[in-house]
């Protein structure tokens, strides 16, 4: 199995901050709006460096979507910074009138998404936003797995033209995909080639499916592991390639199982090419407080429940 | 400047227009509409600085943002007369395939629509950043909006006003159509919203009255000192008294055609109140 190092555990959220105090320094219609969460988003550096073009809105989310969508008309490229609950639910007619059926140039960029934000409880530890957002018609969908690949994802969704929603976390998680990436939109990263069985995964539960295969190896199984960080567009060509080959599929995501990246995946393939599936995901539920690891291990959603779910799937091949 | 005979030439044609358009599918919103026909004719055609072609950007231009979608007849009528598309395409407002939706949409390519409203308070928020990408631009021209008096109940608009003031965005003319009447009745009635010129002075911005909302003079002069206030520290209100069906003798005074259209004999009447000037479409 393909061998992979934590260059240093460091937060999602960090990664977007350095995408956005680079972005800041190459690209001058870059603006950013925060409603209150300055520090907890990693905007510091982008707003020292830019005092000009960052927008303090107050805790007022909705008027931050609508400042951002009408930002865009003179040019510029709003990156809005939120807990990932108030990005998406407490503004979903904002976002949806205002930027998605306006067709704005909108990036939507949501921190503490799903369990990992821990102590604060169910208030705040979205579990659904991946299914409101991606339901928005045009709408891409980004769920990077790690530091250095949500630093790409940030500075990769200011070339692409229309909204975005980026969802990243706030936990120090494995940081082990290279420095210098490119992120490409809408295509899903083979980070393991296997032939018994398919695991695909998004966001923080990618590094957890690696440490599955690595343990599924050892008892003899063989397992392909795909980052998918972009939920929409999603990668089908990657997917029905890889599940012809092992015939079963296993989806892993901190996120509810309906609405998520393996009912998407469901989706597709019961058109394309029916094949067992079982869901790493939360099963219709509220979170609650805790420590990451002990919410994640709670609600099923870590190594080893990734295996359980392949020892499954594998039955039902 | 347009002789002020033209513009009201403009202001019958528009009402035709209007009720024309919620007569023939039998659906739209004609009260709203025919109470700021003076009002956008005399933005469009006298106020506002505009580019020849339709930008989407809008630089170096005033922009306009109509938060209450509900009244596209009014500005559907207005932007095509004003040259932003073909008068004729009137003829399509509400049917299947249009640019003219129910409620205005930037998602079929019509020109002069750069937001869609329709669910209402959020065109404030809107135009606030317009506001401000005009600023970042260092572009002088101004950003207008229009809202529903009943559409302050929505809480969004109240961010908005205060961050509006807050932030000093003095760049930006927003009006209140002052009417008193919402769907369900008096917004009085419905749910009373105290002194709106008291409240928006208690966040911090600068009020005025156009206590004769139909009358294009009366308009014409108040937008000309918003315009004249602007510059100067604080966001601009309008506090605009119209009422509501103005121009229709039985729309006037009630809540009751805030969204109904006219029946075949009450259209040849309406119409009758307003002779045709400019041609209809």
């Amino acid at each position: 199995m393909k061998k992979y190092i934590d260059q240093g555990k460091n937060d999602t959220r960090s990664g977007f901050g350095a995408g956005l105090t680079e972005l800041g320094r190459t690209n001058p219609n870059v603006v950013a709006l925060c409603a209150d969460l300055i520090g907890s988003l990693k905007m510091e550096k982008f707003i020292e460096e830019n005092p000009e073009r960052f927008f303090q809105i107050g805790i007022a989310e909705a008027n931050m979507m609508g400042i951002a969508a009408g930002l865009t008309i003179g040019g510029k490229i709003p990156f809005t910074g939120t807990f990932a609950n108030f990005s998406t639910g407490r503004v979903y007619d904002q976002i949806r009138q205002s930027i998605a059926y306006s067709d704005k140039n909108v990036k939507i960029c949501a921190s503490h998404a799903g369990l990992t934000l821990g102590e604060d409880g169910a208030t705040h530890q979205i579990l659904e936003d991946i299914g409101m957002m991606k339901m928005l018609p045009g709408m891409v969908v980004i769920n990077p797995c790690d530091y250095n690949q949500t630093k790409a994802a940030t500075i990769a969704i200011a070339e692409y033209e229309g909204p975005v929603y980026l969802r990243f976390g706030r936990p120090k998680v494995a940081n082990f995909t290279p420095e210098d990436q490119k992120f490409e939109i809408g295509k899903a990263v083979m980070l393991n080639e296997g032939t018994d069985v398919t695991i695909v995964a998004t966001g923080h539960l990618v590094w957890e499916a690696l440490i599955a295969a690595e343990n599924l190896e050892k008892a003899g199984i063989s397992a392909e592991v795909i980052n998918i960080h972009t939920i929409k567009p999603l990668d089908t060509e990657a997917i029905l390639k890889s599940v012809e080959k092992t015939g079963c599929v296993v989806s892993a995501e901190e996120h509810n199982y309906l609405g998520g990246l393996g009912e998407s995946i469901a989706g597709f393939l019961a058109t394309a090419r029916p094949t067992p599936q079982e869901f790493v995901a939360t099963q219709d539920t509220f979170g609650e407080s805790g420590t990451p690891a002990q919410l994640m291990e709670k609600y099923g959603l870590n190594a080893a429940a990734i295996e359980k779910a392949v020892q499954k799937v594998l039955k039902r091949k | 400047m347009p002789k002020l005979q033209e513009l009201q030439d403009l202001t019958i044609q528009v009402r035709r227009d209007i009720l024309r358009m919620v007569h023939k599918v039998s659906s739209g919103h004609p009260g709203g509409s025919l109470g700021c026909t003076e009002f956008l004719v005399a933005l469009y055609n006298e106020t506002m600085q505009l580019q020849p072609e339709f930008d989407m950007d809008g630089k170096n231009e005033d922009l306009f943002f109509l938060s209450n979608g509900h009244i596209s007849p009014v500005f559907y009528s207005v932007l095509a007369r004003r040259g932003y598309f073909p008068v004729d395409e009137l003829n399509t407002f509400r049917l299947i395939d249009s640019r003219l939706q129910g409620h205005p949409t930037t998602h079929e390519g019509l020109p002069g629509v750069r937001i869609a409203s329709g669910s209402l308070g959020q065109g404030m928020s809107v135009a606030l950043g317009a506001a401000q990408a005009k600023k970042l631009n260092q572009d002088p021209t101004l950003v207008y909006s229009l809202h529903g008096d009943g559409e302050l109940q929505e809480g969004q608009n109240w961010e908005a006003i205060m961050y509006a003031a807050g932030k000093k965005v003095d760049n930006l003319i927003a009006t209140i159509d002052y009417n008193g009447q919402q769907i369900d009745g008096s917004t009085d009635d419905v749910l009373p919203m105290g002194d709106l010129k008291l409240k928006f002075e208690a966040f911090g911005w600068d009020v005025l009255e156009i206590k004769e909302g139909n009358n294009l003079e009366a308009i014409i002069k108040g937008l000309a000192e918003a315009k004249s206030r602007t510059g100067k520290g604080k966001p601009v209100c309008i506090l605009l008294h119209t009422i509501m069906g103005h121009g229709v003798d039985f729309m006037m005074h009630t809540h009751a055609w805030h969204g109904k259209a006219p029946s075949d004999e009450q259209l040849e009447n309406a119409l009758a109140q307003n002779p045709a000037t400019l041609g209809d479409y």
